[in-house]
């Protein structure tokens, strides 16, 4: 077990990827990315029962994680190879030419800890129950995590997986939504509005939790360990999840604009400037 | 082949098929998205309730679900009408299975306008084209239920790649004995001949054979290639008779855009150039009605497949 001190270095250290990762490529998503990191460092440093060292596609005997939003995956690679699962020198990678760090992660290029190709909005939670019901075949007592996001449960298709799971009492996944309020074109309330999200998951048959803080490792680990007892009660655990897009670089937050544009140099040093190097940088 | 004409149902042939593996292949699981009793998949689901999936009216999410399944090691099949199984969930097939070559099998029946009744909403006849379009999906639409058998044994037990097969909802002529063996990726001369080749795929090679037949008898020598898998197509086979007869015809229950017409002329232009024509459903939703009468209307016939034959032999 970690001690907090170090799983917030960490989080420092995965947020400086995230942003020189994009920055290197002019390219992909640090806004989510950031607002992801502590929930990622909690499930891969203190909640799942995986194995980095020898990874097995199959996961059996393993806790398996899917990720939906897979447009978050600076943060997803990071913490991957933090954890052991590849080089960190690799992030260099990132989106360019020959890389196995794909825009949206993807398994053809044969990077461990990536099970599933996703980015495409609203397909995971179909793929994490699927999982779990390989899971359930296998008498496999290990859980299926997932992470999707707010403006994603705007896809039909997550309200077709949520009927299933619910009405079917698939009760060996938790499933998180990265509540932000924020979507490309500007805030869900504007665009979509999503109303009461556990309420609409409730309805359909799941066990709901919250994470007020999202940015808070304690408290996400914390209710991930809770939501751990939630399961094999007869439903799926759904983990709202109330995060701030762009946490831990002021300029950042409070805004939608960097769901999906990097920071130029002048931008990089000054949110570099806020999140000193941890861990060391690749 | 078989000595007299008995119609058999592809879709019963898949459902026993499945229910028969499912003892030795303790890995298989079958989805179905409320149709499983046209489908016949419930064959399975009876005998195998724990690895039966009814996802409900939800073709999207059965797609994923099977990607999620065989990502942990399963081996599923999905099944629903064509229609469904391509068009609806094409982008669930194409990102959550094909781009991490899920080796999902996505069994569909009611293809085509031998659906009948049903009319153009249920009859799909742009499957197989969007399926080739996706990369790692491999695609085979069997002529009875002989070969849906022998295919489906096939699929048990293989695990290179997602794989499409489209069955026909109407009972269909027995054209294989229990004796045929089906290699997958690859075509079938089935008669040998020198004036022209026909190529067809899925149940029309009854109505080459029939066509032969006539052929035949008006002193037209043609070889009859039967292309069960459409998607690695066979080209060397198509290769061999182009250069024997010089002029090709295509015969499927689907749109002759994007299909096998499409394929076999891509393959043939790029390899030994010669005529290639394309029969099959125009560019053109059907309609209602009884599938002979549709084949009639709709230039799937015998007919309209001779006079193809004799309008393709005056070009020099």
């Amino acid at each position: 077990m970690a001690t907090t001190a170090e799983l917030k270095d960490l989080c420092t250290q995965v947020r400086r990827d995230i942003l020189r990762m994009v920055h290197a490529v002019q390219s992909g998503h640090p806004g989510g990315s950031l607002g992801c990191t502590e929930f990622f460092v909690a499930l891969y440093k203190e909640i799942m029962h995986h194995n980095p060292a020898k990874f097995e596609m199959d996961g059996i005997n393993e806790d398996v994680f899917i990720l939906s939003n897979g447009h978050i995956s600076p943060v997803y690679y990071s913490v991957l190879a933090r954890t052991g699962y590849f080089p960190v020198e690799e992030l260099k990678t990132f989106r360019k030419i020959n890389s196995r760090l794909q825009g949206h992660p993807t398994t053809h290029e044969g990077l461990p800890g990536v099970r599933i190709a996703s980015g495409s909005l609203g397909q995971g939670l179909s793929v994490a129950i699927g999982a779990a019901l390989a899971k359930k075949l296998n008498s496999d007592n290990r859980l299926i995590y997932s992470l999707h996001g707010d403006g994603e449960i705007q896809e039909g298709q997550i309200w077709e997986a949520a009927m299933y799971a619910g009405s079917k009492g698939v009760d060996n996944i938790i499933a998180t939504i990265d509540a932000n309020g924020r979507q490309i074109d500007g805030d869900t309330d504007h665009v979509m509005p999503l109303g009461d999200i556990g309420k609409k998951f409730e309805v359909f048959g799941w066990d709901i939790l919250k994470i007020n803080d999202g940015n808070n490792i304690e408290e996400v680990i914390s209710v991930l360990k809770e939501a751990k007892n939630h399961t094999g009660k007869g439903k799926p655990v759904l983990i709202v999840m109330k995060t701030e897009m762009g946490a831990g670089v002021d300029f950042m937050m409070g805004t939608h604009k960097w769901h999906g544009s990097a920071p130029n140099d002048e931008q990089l040093q000054k949110a570099l400037a806020q999140l000193p190097e941890t861990l060391g940088d690749y | 082949m078989a000595e007299q004409i008995k119609l058999t149902s592809m879709r019963n042939a898949y459902g026993d098929t499945l229910a028969r593996l499912g003892e030795k292949y303790k890995n298989i699981v079958v989805l179905d998205a409320d149709l499983a009793k046209s489908t016949q998949t419930i064959r399975f689901g009876k005998k195998f309730p724990e690895r039966f999936f009814d996802m409900g009216i939800a073709e999207q999410d059965m797609m994923g679900t099977a990607a999620g399944l065989a990502a942990c090691g399963m081996n599923p099949f999905t099944s629903t009408f064509a229609m469904f199984g391509s068009g609806r969930c094409w982008e669930q097939i194409r990102n959550s299975i094909a781009y991490p070559n899920l080796p999902v099998k996505i069994v569909v029946t009611h293809a085509g306008v031998s659906v009948g009744a049903d009319g153009p909403t249920h009859q799909a006849c742009e499957d197989m084209s969007i399926l080739r379009a996706i990369p790692n999906m491999k695609v085979v639409s069997p002529a009875d239920s002989v070969e849906t058998e022998r295919l489906i044994e096939f699929l048990a037990d293989y695990y290179d790649s997602p794989v499409y097969v489209r069955l026909a909802r109407m009972n269909t002529p027995v054209i294989f004995d229990n004796s045929y063996k089906f290699e997958f990726a690859k075509g079938f001369v089935i008669k040998e001949g020198s004036d022209i080749t026909l190529v067809s795929t899925g149940i029309m090679l009854f109505k080459v054979l029939e066509a032969y037949e006539t052929l035949k008898g008006k002193g037209i020598n043609a070889e009859v290639i039967h292309m069960p898998t459409i998607k690695p197509l066979d080209k060397n086979i198509l290769i061999k008779s182009a250069k024997k007869t010089g002029k090709i015809i295509t015969i499927e229950e689907h749109t002759i855009i994007g299909g096998l017409g499409s394929a076999v002329a891509e393959a043939v232009s790029e390899n030994f150039p010669c005529y290639v024509v394309r029969l099959g459903v125009g560019d053109l939703f059907a309609e209602s009605g009884e599938p002979e009468d549709l084949f009639n209307k709709y230039h799937l016939n015998v007919e309209a497949i001779i006079n193809k034959v004799l309008e393709l032999l005056k070009k020099k």
